[in-house]
């Protein structure tokens, strides 16, 4: 029988190397995959299972912070700003993942960044977990300006370095507390994203840029851009005086604001908001014009660092002006095929304040350590170039004149120079036209750009314009970055 | 043997009292996870574990002086990290199953010192194998019968004794493997010569394989019924090894073989739970959150621990269900990591190949074929359940020896330890009578 018994003995040694085969397979060869799966509730349990770092906005004050708790997951996360900044911030969910900054800068949060890891032995005894602050380029004072000056109306408001891309303010009206998402009661998560999902407002929708609206005449600032750029056009063009303007294609015309009649320069035209002139831009330019617009981003989704990431803008079908010139009459002058976030038209604006570059946007400044010592500095970096230096100077000088005596008045600023350009966006159906303004200041030396939408023209209505309703906002932002 | 008596003894001491230390710094550094003192009843426990240890060993020197010196060691450090991680898992659970695996550790090391006194010579089990067969049968069946019969988790293997639950069960895997080595060694010879020929082989005639099939047919069926799967299948590989043992005829492991195929076969067939344990094994992940929630829960521990661990009581082994019974393998590769998967799977491969070594050095046939018996269910439980947690083979559900929460298991395990022992102590003293050296020389 000894032979027999030495087989088995044999046989029971190699299944039970077997084993350390498949636990060498799970625990070496597939445990990165394994661990990191999203069903595994170890990962998430991971980043709450310790301290995490704040959110922290340029003035000081706290977005984000963790707090400990008597339960399972050890760690919640507090949002001291509520509503304010939940749509640039985000929030920490057990039940639905994390969003936001809280999402884009998770690594650095969570400590797992490897510039953050425990550099000496001291902390090392001290216990001292790393985790990695979120310093924001974003004021809170600015954000509050904005979520006042927007007050009950619904809209959106961007302010931005235009050299550097930093966003220094963005919200949207309606917003959402963040605060039920940290909840570690999922019913109470799931009942709150649920009440939220129902309301037909949508206040969790960050509308600065993830929702497409027509922009109407502040789209001229491109089409002027992009006109200028092929050198057929100068502010000196002249166009007819009209009051409508036939398209092609079609029996439709496209019409002048209030029935007015107007034409002449290109630069009298932009001043007034001319829309014959500018239709007949969009007819001219053909084909040349959806590329133009791609050079300011339109197409594109541009690189925010807010998960998850901002929306793109779009325009006309390239390559389709001869089945379609009516719309290229009206994507002149922002409408038919053309949408755009808030968050687009102030890069656009940001474009011809910065010679024509376009920054990447970005709302986290920098990165430090549990002593607030600088790690990471996310820095300027480029996103497109839209327009060369010197169209970038022709379209500042036109949007001056709209700010010192066309359509945008309400924007000066006294003292400081002044660029900008107002829209009226005409919506589908009977509802109010969206009020716009885009601009920047100083024009000498351009330290912030914006963007300001007020949708349906907010408590004004159907008598609202851009330069009426969205100006004085968007001169409000001004003046804070700039002191004045 | 190179090693006296004495020798042996004294390795079993110093071994043991290593699992103790291993045992104790894992209980020590769990409460360090927690926070930085010292589990406030660590000086009782160390005493506990010592006194539990020290008794066991004296029983041993006392019982069975001769035996080998490894086993206990091994089961000591198996248990003792199976206790230290259903501590573990009790804190995060919220459950207090640690304060009774501690009893049900100090009834197992009761019945291993009485199996020990009563056991004193291995033939008188042999003598009583039809008993052995019927307490066996008894074993299996009374969980079915009803008033005392429990069903938990979907099988119906508990029987209810007052306050307590008990899965006989356990104890009758014992048994069987009793009345299997007394029979296959009273019959061997009739069996391997066979009888005629049918289809090439050479089948026994049916009076003598009629007994064998008909005791393992019904333990099967009665198995099947209790929807235990895991003990079907333990039980029939344990019968088909014990056979070929004994007959040392490759034919009757292929029969074995086929005989499980085609079994498997039907019951893949016949029934829905073979059908889901199978497709769950083939791919879990469709099914993630549904029957094959425990599977994927398994790897993703195994997954999570990767190499070394994330370190004892700094894990999330609570999310695997039934982590301190069928799954406790997986809450060990979460905190303790390859390395310690690794070292428990090769501490159960020097049991076996303990076990395997006692049979070999037995003289008699009887106590060969029963020492192989026993080590082979400790080595097939083994690797059933490991086989299982980490998706080798399909799941079904038994223990993983000395380590899993459960009195029942334990205290079978302890008693197949017992027994293994004895037969140990038996040889040795075989070994140096004078009659038995003359012939051990002769051999030579």
């Amino acid at each position: 029988m000894n032979r027999a018994i030495r087989r088995v003995g044999i046989g029971v040694t190699v299944l039970i190397l077997l084993l350390v085969g498949q636990l060498t397979y799970l625990q070496v060869y597939d445990a990165d995959h394994l661990a990191n799966d999203p069903r595994n509730i170890r990962f998430q349990l991971r980043d709450f299972s310790k301290p995490r770092g704040r959110i922290l906005t340029s003035d000081d004050q706290v977005v984000a912070r963790s707090v400990e708790t008597g339960d399972e997951l050890k760690f919640q996360r507090l949002y001291p700003q509520g509503a304010l900044f939940s749509q640039v911030a985000g929030y920490q969910s057990f039940v639905f993942g994390n969003t936001g900054v809280e999402r884009t800068y998770n690594n650095e949060l969570a400590g797992r960044d490897p510039l953050l890891q425990i550099r000496n032995v001291g902390d090392l005894l001290a216990g001292k977990e790393p985790i990695g602050n979120v310093v924001l380029s974003m004021s809170a004072s600015l954000q509050a300006a904005a979520r006042d000056a927007l007050g009950a109306q619904r809209g959106s408001v961007v302010v931005l370095n235009p050299k550097t891309g930093e966003i220094l303010a963005m919200y949207s009206n309606p917003s959402y507390d963040p605060q039920p998402f940290a909840s570690h009661n999922s019913q109470a998560v799931q009942d709150y994203e649920k009440l939220l999902r129902a309301n037909p407002d949508k206040p969790d929708l960050p509308r600065a840029y993830r929702e497409r609206f027509p922009p109407g005449s502040t789209f001229k600032v491109i089409t002027s851009s992009v006109a200028l750029g092929t050198g057929r056009f100068t502010p000196q063009s002249t166009f007819p005086v009209l009051t409508e303007l036939d398209l092609p294609q079609t029996n439709n015309t496209l019409r002048n604001f209030g029935g007015e009649a107007c034409g002449g320069t290109l630069a009298l035209s932009f001043q007034e908001s001319c829309n014959t002139t500018f239709g007949q831009i969009g007819l001219d330019l053909g084909n040349e014009f959806v590329p133009g617009m791609q050079r300011f981003g339109i197409g594109a989704a541009p690189p925010l660092d807010v998960a998850p990431g901002a929306a793109a803008s779009v325009g006309p079908p390239p390559g389709s002006f001869q089945t379609n010139q009516p719309l290229f009459a009206f994507a002149g002058i922002g409408q038919g095929d053309v949408a755009v976030t808030p968050l687009q038209m102030a890069l656009s604006a940001s474009a011809v304040a910065n010679n024509g570059q376009i920054m990447q946007p970005h709302v986290a400044d920098r990165i430090t350590d549990g002593d607030d010592n600088t790690v990471k500095t996310i820095g300027a970096k480029g996103w497109q170039t839209a327009m060369t230096p010197q169209v970038a100077a022709t379209v500042t000088q036109l949007m001056v004149s709209v700010v010192e005596r066309g359509t945008g008045t309400a924007a000066r600023i006294p003292g400081v120079s002044v660029a900008g350009k107002t829209g009226t966006a005409q919506v589908q159906g009977a509802a109010a036209p969206h009020a716009w303004f885009v601009g920047f200041a100083p024009v000498e030396d351009p330290q912030v750009a914006v963007a300001v939408i007020v949708e349906h023209g907010g408590s004004a209505g159907s008598e609202a314009t851009g330069g009426r309703v969205a100006a004085p906002i968007a001169a409000q932002m001004m003046r804070m970055v700039l002191g004045r | 043997m190179s090693l006296t008596a004495s020798q042996r003894r004294n390795a079993e001491l110093g071994l043991g009292l290593l699992a103790v230390v291993i045992t104790v710094g894992g209980y020590i550094l769990l409460a360090l996870a927690e926070g930085p003192s010292l589990p406030p009843n660590i000086w009782f426990f160390l005493a506990v574990l010592i006194g539990l240890y020290v008794v066991a060993h004296l029983a041993v020197r006392r019982l069975a002086p001769r035996a080998d010196g490894t086993l206990l060691p091994l089961a000591a450090l198996l248990n003792g990290i199976g206790f230290v991680i259903i501590t573990r898992i009790d804190r995060d659970a919220n459950d207090q199953l640690a304060p009774s695996q501690a009893v049900w550790t100090m009834v197992g090391v009761a019945a291993f010192i009485g199996t020990l006194w009563v056991v004193r010579r291995v033939h008188l089990l042999e003598r009583y194998r039809y008993t052995f067969l019927m307490l066996g049968l008894a074993a299996l069946l009374l969980p079915l019968a009803p008033g005392v019969g429990r069903e938990i988790n979907g099988a119906r293997l508990w029987v209810r004794l007052g306050p307590i639950n008990f899965q006989p069960g356990e104890l009758a895997k014992v048994f069987l493997v009793i009345f299997l080595a007394g029979y296959l060694v009273d019959k061997r010879e009739v069996l391997a010569a066979g009888g005629r020929r049918v289809a090439g082989f050479r089948v026994p005639a049916a009076r003598h394989l009629g007994p064998l099939l008909l005791a393992w047919g019904f333990s099967l069926v009665v198995m099947l019924l209790e929807k235990d799967l895991g003990s079907s299948l333990l039980f029939f590989a344990v019968f088909a090894v014990m056979l070929y043992i004994a007959t040392e005829r490759t034919a009757f492991l292929l029969a074995g073989a086929g005989l499980f195929v085609t079994g498997a076969a039907i019951g893949y067939a016949i029934f829905g739970h073979v059908q889901e344990r199978v497709s769950v094994w083939a791919n879990p992940w469709p099914v993630a959150s549904g029957q094959g929630y425990q599977i994927v829960q398994s790897l993703f521990s195994f997954g999570s621990g990767g190499f070394a661990g994330t370190g004892l009581g700094l894990g999330s082994p609570d999310k695997i269900p039934n982590a301190s019974t069928d799954f406790i393998f997986s809450a060990i590769g979460e905190e303790l990591g390859l390395l310690g998967t690794v070292a428990i799977v090769i501490a159960f491969l020097l049991f076996v190949a303990a076990g395997f070594r006692i049979a070999v050095q037995a003289q008699r046939p009887f106590p060969k074929l029963f020492a192989a018996g026993l080590t082979s269910i400790i080595g097939i439980q083994t690797f059933v359940i490991l086989g299982g947690v980490t998706r080798l083979i399909p799941l079904t559900g038994v223990t993983l020896p000395f380590i899993s929460y459960g009195g029942s298991s334990l205290i079978a395990n302890f008693v197949v330890l017992a027994l293994l022992l004895r037969i140990s102590d038996e040889s040795a003293e075989r070994a140096v009578t004078p009659t038995a050296r003359a012939g051990a020389l002769a051999r030579r």
